[in-house]
């Protein structure tokens, strides 16, 4: 199965008919539960989430600061899995045939879920692209050129310790657009550095026209509107599980609080990129 | 330096230049990483060629970690099993107690080399910790030593060596809080100071170069025993017996001795309370193939690819994975991989003691496990050689209630 549906192209398109940036949401796939989650994701459109980075939870996010890593704790705890990723997927398109969702997390679970199955039941689930943190191209025969060869976008990471040498490898086969990394460090550590990103992203233009994302760093509804003025669009995730996570009760369970905490802090995400370049 | 250039069909050959052993190894890090990854490469490629960086690692191995390290007969070892020949090589007579001097010295050389005076390493029992603490003292770099929380409280004799030598030890509380996750967090400061830092990572595994890197600086103890036994018995070891965690020192062994075919190699892994207990640290016995910590190798995990946590009494082997290239190793037949249990191991460790005056660490004792199932049944000619590769003391506090509990003391 080849996948045919080009959500994320359209979604860059609109975006630049609209001239903003768009708002990309991280949550990650079981948390804090299969229910909640669902409940979440469906309601992430509707708040102003232009596209879902939809984590696929792992035991040792390596590339993950705190705030993602008990993320994927909780969904871990709720039995999450690859197989309950995909089905959550898929019961969100659904009812949603247009936002771009992509898969993120690290190879070891598509590994072990085995790479064509993967791609094949992604690409039924209703996925958009792939962001595997640590599949750096030198390791592009395991799961991006499969990915590619089904004309499923593999998104890349660019990180400020890409230099211009080494800018050139990362954007062969990268599609849909790039992610570039705000800082070197790990998710939801610093403060998005602004005019880093500016001057990153005016070297980044010069090697490709390819969308480019930016993301690890932002939390605030100024930084999006900030980021936004540059960037084709802006992702958020810590500050999202961390929503979450506040919302939570003692024992760690969902409350009626947990969505709502969600969308409030998305739709102030989305105002921020909406008014970022008028 | 290292052995000279090995034949093509040799088991000696790997890895290839994307640091692949076979389908093991690679380099599966955050693209944060990759330029530092890529850098630290063509750094060591330099210096392995260079007579200068070997002349030097040959300085410090002589006057301060105290190479050769000597190949001792065990006589009463011998005799109480009553069959082959048993050999000890005693690198847990190195300065700092253990085999790990060995790779950290030429690690602290490489990051001088770079211009890196900032190090961090990972360590679980604190060995590694202590010895990259100790270079660090010595070339006067800035030392920061991730431990699993659980650790630093199980192991604060070695907690307290670190920081007197002048390292900071930083607690992980992730995950399990211990070896796996103070190499998570390891991986992700390294990503937040690739620019300064150098990262020294313990054991034969993690991206390339890494596993080749550590198997490099390793193999000086496979090296020296074979010219200390053709000295000794004048002919090779027939069977050679070291513990296995993430492998550093087994491959420090084995490695020169691959292609000598009349050679049995065995590997030693931790079986906890037994392999079927599922609560055991044996990668190549109980796990499969699977990707972390930037490389491809056996691992303990669940069928949804999650990572499952190690048990070993021996806080050193309480790892979930193994260095790329025994599991290659493993896979091509040429090294028998087997394990030892908690039990087996206390045992060793006090029979060791008390015949030979060697309070072994408890590592090692696996591998001494294991020799006592075998050597009985070799003839008195043959001759195996086992890697003594740590010493006991750090382990008194862990072993002692143990052993009078079974009677042992």
């Amino acid at each position: 199965m080849n996948y045919t549906a080009s959500r994320l192209d359209k979604c860059f398109a609109a975006l630049k008919d609209e001239n903003r940036a768009g708002l990309g949401i991280f949550v990650t796939a079981g948390d804090p539960d299969a229910e909640t989650s669902l409940a979440i994701m469906k309601a992430l459109p509707g708040a102003g989430a232009d596209m879902i980075e939809f984590g696929m939870p792992f035991s040792d996010p390596m590339a993950d600061g705190p705030s993602v890593q008990a993320s994927s704790q909780r969904s871990l705890k709720a039995g999450g899995s690859m197989v309950k990723t995909l089905a959550q997927l898929r019961a969100f398109r659904e009812d949603d045939k247009t936002t771009p969702v992509v898969l993120m997390g690290y190879y070891n679970p598509i590994y072990i879920y085995g790479v064509e199955r993967f791609l094949t039941d992604a690409i039924e689930a209703g996925a958009d692209g792939l962001i595997v943190v640590d599949l750096p191209p030198e390791e592009d025969e395991e799961l991006c050129l499969p990915a590619v060869k089904r004309n499923l976008p593999f998104v890349r990471l660019a990180t400020p310790t890409t230099d211009d040498a080494r800018l050139p490898t990362v954007l062969t086969n990268t599609s849909g657009f790039l992610y570039y990394v705000s800082i070197a460090g790990v998710t939801g550590t610093a403060e998005v550095p602004i005019d880093m990103v500016t001057a990153a992203l005016a070297r980044l233009r010069k090697h490709t026209d390819i969308p480019i994302g930016v993301g690890f760093g932002i939390k605030t509804k100024e930084q999006a509107a900030a980021v936004g003025t540059v960037a084709d669009a802006c992702i958020v995730g810590s500050a999202v599980v961390d929503a979450i996570r506040d919302s939570l009760d003692g024992s760690g369970k969902a409350t009626g609080k947990t969505v709502g905490a969600v969308t409030a802090l998305v739709s102030d995400l989305a105002a921020g990129v909406r008014n970022a370049r008028s | 330096m290292a052995s000279s250039t090995p034949a093509l069909n040799s088991f000696r050959n790997g890895p290839d230049e994307n640091g692949h052993f076979g389908i093991f190894g690679g380099r599966y890090v955050a693209e944060t990483l990759m330029p530092l990854v890529l850098e630290v490469e063509k750094a060591y490629l330099t210096a392995k060629g260079d007579p200068d960086f070997w002349a030097e690692m040959e300085y410090y191995r002589k006057h301060y970690i105290g190479r050769p390290s000597a190949l001792y007969f065990a006589p009463r070892l011998t005799e109480h099993f009553g069959g082959g020949k048993l050999y000890f090589k005693r690198d847990e007579l190195n300065h700092t107690g253990a085999h790990k001097i060995n790779n950290v010295m030429g690690q602290a050389l490489l990051a001088k080399r770079m211009g890196r005076t900032k190090i961090i390493a990972e360590t679980g029992a604190g060995q590694h910790g202590v010895a990259t603490a100790t270079a660090c003292a010595l070339f006067g770099m800035e030392c920061e030593v991730f431990m699993g929380a659980e650790d630093v409280k199980r192991q604060k004799p070695n907690v307290d060596r670190m920081r007197l030598l002048g390292a900071k030890v930083v607690p992980v509380t992730s995950g399990s809080s211990t070896l796996k996750d103070a190499m998570n967090e390891a991986l992700r400061y390294w990503v937040s100071k690739a620019e300064t830092h150098f990262y020294i990572i313990g054991t034969a595994a993690g991206p390339h170069p890494y596993p080749a890197m550590v198997r490099d600086f390793q193999s000086i103890i496979g090296e020296e025993v074979r010219w200390q036994l053709e000295e000794a018995e004048g002919k090779l070891p027939d069977v050679l017996v070291a513990c296995i965690g993430g492998g550093s020192n087994a491959i420090g062994l084995f490695h020169p001795f691959l292609d000598d075919e009349s050679v049995e190699i065995f590997g030693v892994e931790a079986a906890g309370h037994g392999i079927d207990s599922g609560e055991h640290a044996a990668s190549l016995t109980g796990g499969n193939p699977g990707v972390l910590h930037g490389n491809r190798t056996y691992l303990l995990q669940d069928d949804d690819g999650q990572i499952t946590e190690a048990h070993s009494i021996s806080a050193g082997l309480d790892y979930p994975g193994i260095g790329p290239e025994h599991s290659w190793l493993h896979e091509s037949g040429r090294v028998k991989y087997v394990s030892a249990t908690d039990t087996d191991a206390l045992k060793a460790f006090a029979l060791c003691s008390k015949l030979e005056g060697i309070i072994p660490a408890l590592e090692p004792s696996h591998a001494l496990a294991y020799v006592g199932t075998m050597i009985g049944d070799l003839a008195k000619d043959k001759i195996v050689v086992m890697n003594l590769c740590g010493r006991g003391d750090k382990d008194l506090d862990a072993v002692i209630p143990r052993l009078e509990e079974m009677g042992e003391l």
